[in-house]
């Protein structure tokens, strides 16, 4: 895992979080959703949020993502995030190596497009249309898209949520070796606990508008958080589920 | 979606006095049995054969006689009138006269619609100066201002240029507002992940994004600004496609008369098909327009 060996830019920097936020606090109108949220994350750390439907966890991610403004708190990034949404929102209009590089500002953008699509498995698509792609396939150029600005946070809205079981299962393989090579920090909403079990290395569960549950995974041996505690956590009677 | 809703409307507006639309042009056919034994190409030889009969049979009915060549001319007459005309007379003159107004009248129309549509599209101020009295306006249709723009601008150049303008600009402001309201407010905030400038998110983002849309309003236009200059051409010009039926309504000549009218449709026809082939160029990503690859 510290066997990473990092640019050498990088490494100067390679201190300090990803991302830190403290007493945030963010309302539509009066509605309360983010009440006095704290939250830190690690660079190369992989952190999975879950919580019930309606609890604020996209809330939370558009504020981190500076979409949203906040209406308390803090919020400290070294950089811009990369967010990944649930929909791939590709421009139809540009071809995929376009996509990946927008908002790249340098000479050699479609060759640095052209390395993050051979990483998510499409290097031969540079010139092809988003409309030609698979949904999963989609979501692969959307994670490059992110991956190419080089972020030290990585945002992830339910990224795999509309996919197929099995595409989803190789969408997890690929986010892991990604995340391993490039080493952002990562916030991945979810509802699919197996999922933050699989790829987390720390389990948040949000409710009523703070961090309400902890989960540090299991490292060199020690006993794994079970799916049945992590339900529970979630509000949903495991044994009468399963 | 309403994009194609919108060009759906258009499509018939057009009909009209244009070309065949997309959906019985030659490409989006249902794979069926027919189809399949005849091939595209036989499709589209077939789709002439009626035509081609119905010409056959009006030469052959003007031969024998039961046609008058005061009502309708033979087609072989038309052609051979054309010919000379093409040769000893004016008709290259008064053709490339017709396009010089249409395209005059169309730059302009252009220009003044787009421009103010980019205002009103980006600015909801603008939107509150401008929009209200240009919709009020287009209310008006724009043939019946005719009687005031001769007052005003005589029957010469201007007043033949100037109402092609006005007939272009309402489609090509209204479809370039759409379009930029249009653009998918989810792709604008993917633009902001990015961290895309203002400039880029227009130029990247909103300008493609509104493009099928504006292309749609080229495409009524140019069907509008034809049709405008039949009109402006048929009062008090002293040349072009117009001037030319006009003069040979005084002498009876139906042949140039059919003739004048032949060539609008094939103008007509070609402008259509230079406004398909942008369509296909540039939104070659749209599943509706661009070909499959
Ligand atoms: N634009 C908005 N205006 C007003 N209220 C909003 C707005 N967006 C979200 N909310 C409210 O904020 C709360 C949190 O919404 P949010 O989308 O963050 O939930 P979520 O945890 O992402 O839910 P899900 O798991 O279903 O995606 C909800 O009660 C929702 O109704
Ligand atoms: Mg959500």
């Amino acid at each position: 895992m510290n066997a990473h060996v990092a640019p050498l830019s990088a490494a100067l920097f390679e201190t300090g979080p990803a991302v830190v936020v403290s007493n945030l606090v963010r309302r539509y109108g009066s509605r309360v959703v983010i009440e006095k949220l704290n939250l830190r994350i690690e660079r190369g750390e992989f952190v999975a949020l879950l919580g019930e439907s309606g609890c604020g966890k996209t809330t939370l991610l558009r504020a981190l993502a500076g979409l949203d403004p906040i209406q308390g708190g803090r919020i400290v990034a070294p950089r811009r995030p990369a967010v990944v949404f649930q929909e791939h929102r590709l421009l139809p209009w540009d071809s995929l190596w376009r996509n990946v590089s927008l908002g790249l500002q340098v000479p050699d953008a479609r060759e640095r497009a052209a390395e993050a699509l051979t990483e998510v498995g499409l290097g031969d698509r540079l010139d092809d249309w988003p409309r030609n792609l698979s949904g999963g396939q989609a979501q692969r150029v959307a994670l490059a898209r992110a991956l190419v600005q080089q972020p030290e946070l990585l945002l992830l809205d339910e990224p795999f949520a509309a996919l197929d079981a099995l595409t989803r299962i190789r969408m997890h393989e690929l986010v892991r070796e990604l995340v391993a090579n490039h080493q952002p920090g990562v916030l991945l909403v979810t509802h699919d606990v197996d999922e933050a079990i699989a790829l987390a290395d720390r389990i948040l569960v949000m409710r009523n508008g703070a961090i309400a549950f902890e989960h540090r995974a299991a490292r060199n041996g020690s006993t794994p958080i079970s799916r049945s505690e992590l339900l529970g956590e979630l509000g949903v009677d495991s044994h009468s589920t399963h | 979606m309403s994009n194609l809703e919108l060009s759906g409307i258009d499509r018939a507006a057009i009909g009209a006095n244009s070309a065949p639309s997309a959906q019985s042009g030659n490409s989006a056919l249902a794979p069926t049995a027919a189809n399949r034994k005849l091939g595209a190409r036989g499709l589209q030889l077939l789709s002439w054969l009626a035509p081609m009969v119905l010409v056959i049979i009006w030469e052959w009915l003007a031969q024998a006689g039961w046609l008058s060549p005061q009502v309708l001319p033979a087609p072989s007459k038309v052609i051979r009138t054309a010919f000379k005309l093409a040769t000893t007379g004016t008709l290259l003159n008064d053709l490339v006269v017709s396009l010089l107004r249409a395209a005059a009248g169309f730059a302009i129309g252009t220009a003044v619609g787009g421009g103010l549509g980019i205002l009103v599209g980006f600015s909801r101020i603008a939107e509150g100066l401008i929009d209200r009295s240009v919709q009020m306006i287009r209310a008006v249709p724009f043939l019946a201002v005719l009687p005031l723009v001769i007052v005003w601008l005589g029957v010469g150049e201007t007043q033949k240029i100037f109402l092609v303008a006005l007939g272009v600009t309402f489609p090509i402001y209204i479809n370039t507002v759409l379009g930029i309201r249009q653009v998918d407010p989810k792709l604008l905030e993917l633009g902001r992940v990015q961290g895309l400038s203002s400039l880029q998110q227009i130029r990247r983002i909103i300008l493609p994004g509104a493009l099928p849309s504006i292309l749609t309003g080229v495409r009524y236009a140019l069907a509008t600004a034809w049709l405008a200059l039949v009109v402006a051409e048929t009062i008090g010009a002293q040349s072009g496609i117009g001037f030319l039926a006009m003069d040979a309504r005084e002498f009876l000549r139906t042949d140039v008369i059919v003739l004048t009218i032949v060539i609008y449709a094939l103008i007509g026809v070609t402008a259509d098909g230079i406004a398909r082939f942008l369509e296909r160029r540039l939104l070659a990503w749209h599943p509706n327009y661009g070909a499959a690859r």
